[in-house]
């Protein structure tokens, strides 16, 4: 069984999945911080791969891309900090990031180097339904991969039901039809957030987008299984040097 | 992925050959597919084209005149005829593309204009027929050409635009464009995204190329009524995203006997690192929502241009454009800042025009050209050069 379905098995209620940027806030820093996310609770982790024009990032999920690229992140450079990682990190991993890298790269060479590093899934926000049907999704399935489709409050029901289909390991549940770290008001998310509920969708979903505090994450929990927070812990990780500590006192104000 | 049937029209995905499509993130997906269902179905509403026509007429000032000029024709040559689209209201062929969405996004019920801009010129179009229309409108702008095109921000201001900088990477046209999908993404209800240039997820590329296609139905004609002929051996072209490019071009696409010359920003040349000509420099990759042609590291992270004019100073290019590059139908040249200038210069002089640079670049291609006095040369004037005059200035005063 996947890891995300053995995790979604053992745990289905108040999943906290934490994105960070590989090669940020330093180079070498990816695995420190993913070690760190997980010894301090976080379930699940999306590790973005920094991209030029992250179209679905706001603005600190964007700087912190930049600094990562300039920091020298690259593709090939994240596979060789993930050779091992598996060693000591055991919370499923997934990659998220945007398809013009992965071009360049091979896309099924992306496929098989991350399989073989022990990654359970991808998101790739900018991969059309219809290409991913005739040319990606064979590959994502030859080797094991779970693939992540967004949703958002604008989405029709009919293709609510689609993208769950094409979904696996969970889906991911944009709670405003908004990029990432706005700071909107979050009761009108409420109501799609149940509407998603009485859909009785095949894979569990998680909410993200503008989940930042103990609140939000605590009405996410109520209406999903749980949700992912992003710009927030990235402008933790700003503030404070100390990857170990920042990540722990900011995972202590969520889950605690 | 279906092949295209001519080089005019996408398949239904938004195709041209290889390139082409809408890769966009899923907050983008309702408008985009709003937008794909129904621009063919608007636009051909008898009443939409009405009242199109008439702005054309009688707002923008079309027909734009097709005009002999022959001193430039004894310097190279030639016949050559410049399509003045410098003569537009606002000065550049821009507003034909804004004045068709403008009517469009508001059958669509749109409350609200988002518009991207590199030289100003679209910018200044979709502020103009934003005060026409009592629309509120939000430019967004590299901080880069707000400082190399200040007259034209000034002109947005006047009409009621509030331009907001892009301050993210290179600070030009590719990061205002960036900027501008973000604030559709956060606004997905109440507002249209007027893009300025053949570029972005279909229906897009179709939709401003269908605009922008009077250009060459008006030059058909003209060019009938002053040769006897409708066909040019040559149509010549700026390229930045593709815009006057692809109107002029458009209806001598399926006439294989008109050469089509798309002229790109060499910038300080185009193995100095500092340049703009992606059919020479890019790979096939994915920006702004289509496959296209795309300046890149080998990473895949896209690069920042040069250009000295704003126009042309963006990574990408239309996937139109990219189709045209690779199936042979188009040949690509380019001009660098420097060749550009001069032919600025040298058209002021002999034909008393100030073209805007981005026109400069596909005088500057003339050159490049092996033309016979038995060729008809339209050339299409994009713009003029009244917000290039602090950079002209500079150059007289070297
Ligand atoms: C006068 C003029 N020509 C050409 C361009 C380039 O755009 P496109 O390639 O879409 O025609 C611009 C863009 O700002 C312009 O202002």
């Amino acid at each position: 069984m996947s890891r995300l379905n053995n995790l979604f098995q053992q745990k289905n209620k108040r999943i906290l999945n934490v994105y960070c940027t590989a090669g940020y806030p330093t180079l070498q820093s990816t695995i420190n911080v993913m070690r760190s996310l997980q010894e301090n609770g976080a379930d699940l982790i999306e590790l973005g791969m920094p991209y030029s024009d992250p179209l679905a990032d706001g603005p600190v999920i964007q700087a912190s891309s930049s600094k990562a690229l300039q920091n020298g992140m690259t593709i090939p450079t994240l596979f060789a900090q993930l050779k091992d990682f598996r060693k000591d990190i055991t919370v499923p991993v997934i990659l998220m990031g945007y398809l013009n890298p992965l071009l360049q790269y091979g896309f099924e060479k992306f496929c098989a180097k991350a399989a073989e590093v022990g990654i359970d899934g991808i998101i790739i926000p900018d991969i059309p339904m219809y290409e991913f049907e005739q040319e990606y999704r064979a590959i994502i399935e030859k080797y094991g991969l779970d693939f992540i489709f967004l949703v958002t409050p604008e989405t029709s029901e009919e293709r609510i039901i689609k993208l769950d289909q094409l979904s696996s390991g969970f889906l991911y549940a944009v709670s405003s039809s908004s990029i990432t770290g706005s700071d909107k008001d979050f009761s009108p998310v409420e109501t799609y957030l149940h509407k998603l509920q009485s859909l009785k969708l095949k894979n569990p979903v998680l909410v993200g987008f503008g989940i930042k505090d103990k609140a939000t994450f605590e009405t996410a929990c109520k209406y999903a299984n749980g949700a992912i927070i992003g710009s927030a812990y990235i402008k933790a990780l700003e503030s404070d040097d100390n990857v170990e500590m920042a990540t722990r006192e900011f995972l202590n104000g969520i889950l605690n | 992925m279906n092949e295209t049937q001519s080089y005019i029209s996408p398949s239904p995905q938004g195709y041209y050959g290889r390139f082409g499509g809408a890769y966009i993130p899923e907050m983008l997906h309702r408008n985009v597919e709003e937008l794909k269902t129904r621009y063919l179905e608007i636009m051909h509403e008898a009443e939409f084209q009405r009242e199109y026509q008439q702005l054309l007429q009688d707002y923008v000032g079309r027909p734009t005149p097709l005009y002999f000029a022959g001193l430039l024709s004894r310097k190279y040559n030639t016949n050559l005829f410049l399509k003045r689209e410098d003569l537009c209201h606002t000065g550049a062929h821009k507003i034909n593309n804004t004045v068709g969405q403008i009517l469009l996004a508001l059958r669509l019920g749109k409350k609200r204009i988002i518009a991207e801009t590199g030289a100003g010129q679209h910018g200044v179009a979709t502020a103009t027929v934003c005060a026409l229309k009592g629309v509120e409108c939000i430019v967004y702008m590299g901080e880069k050409d707000i400082e190399r095109q200040a007259p034209n921000v000034a002109r947005m201001k006047m009409l009621g635009a509030k331009v907001i900088p892009a301050v993210s990477g290179s600070k030009t046209l590719k990061d205002a464009t960036n900027e501008a999908i973000r604030d559709w993404i956060n606004n997905p209800s109440d507002t249209h995204y007027i893009i300025g240039s053949v570029v972005g997820p279909h229906p897009y590329p179709d939709m401003v190329a269908r605009f922008q296609s009077i250009i060459s139905k008006e030059t058909r004609w003209q060019l009938k009524e002053k040769t006897g002929t409708e066909l040019p051996t040559h149509v010549v072209a700026c390229v930045g995203g593709g815009s006057n490019a692809a109107g002029a071009f458009y209806h001598f696409l399926d006439e294989p006997s008109v050469k089509i010359i798309a002229v790109e920003a060499a910038g300080y040349g185009i193995d100095s690192g500092m340049s703009a000509a992606t059919t020479r420099l890019g790979k096939e990759g994915v920006l702004h929502g289509s496959r296209s042609l795309v300046m890149q590291t080998e990473d895949g992270q896209v690069t920042e241009p040069h250009s000295i004019s704003a126009g042309l100073d963006y990574p990408g290019i239309g996937p139109m454009h990219a189709h045209l590059f690779e199936s042979g139908r188009g040949q690509f040249l380019s001009a660098t800042d420097e060749e550009a200038l001069k032919a600025s210069f040298e058209v002021a002089k002999l034909e008393g025009i100030i073209p805007a640079l981005e026109t400069g670049h596909a005088f500057a291609a003339l050159d490049q050209l092996s033309l016979t006095m038995e060729d008809r040369v339209v050339l299409c004037l994009s713009g003029r050069g009244d917000k290039d005059l602090a950079t002209y200035m500079k150059v007289m005063d070297a």
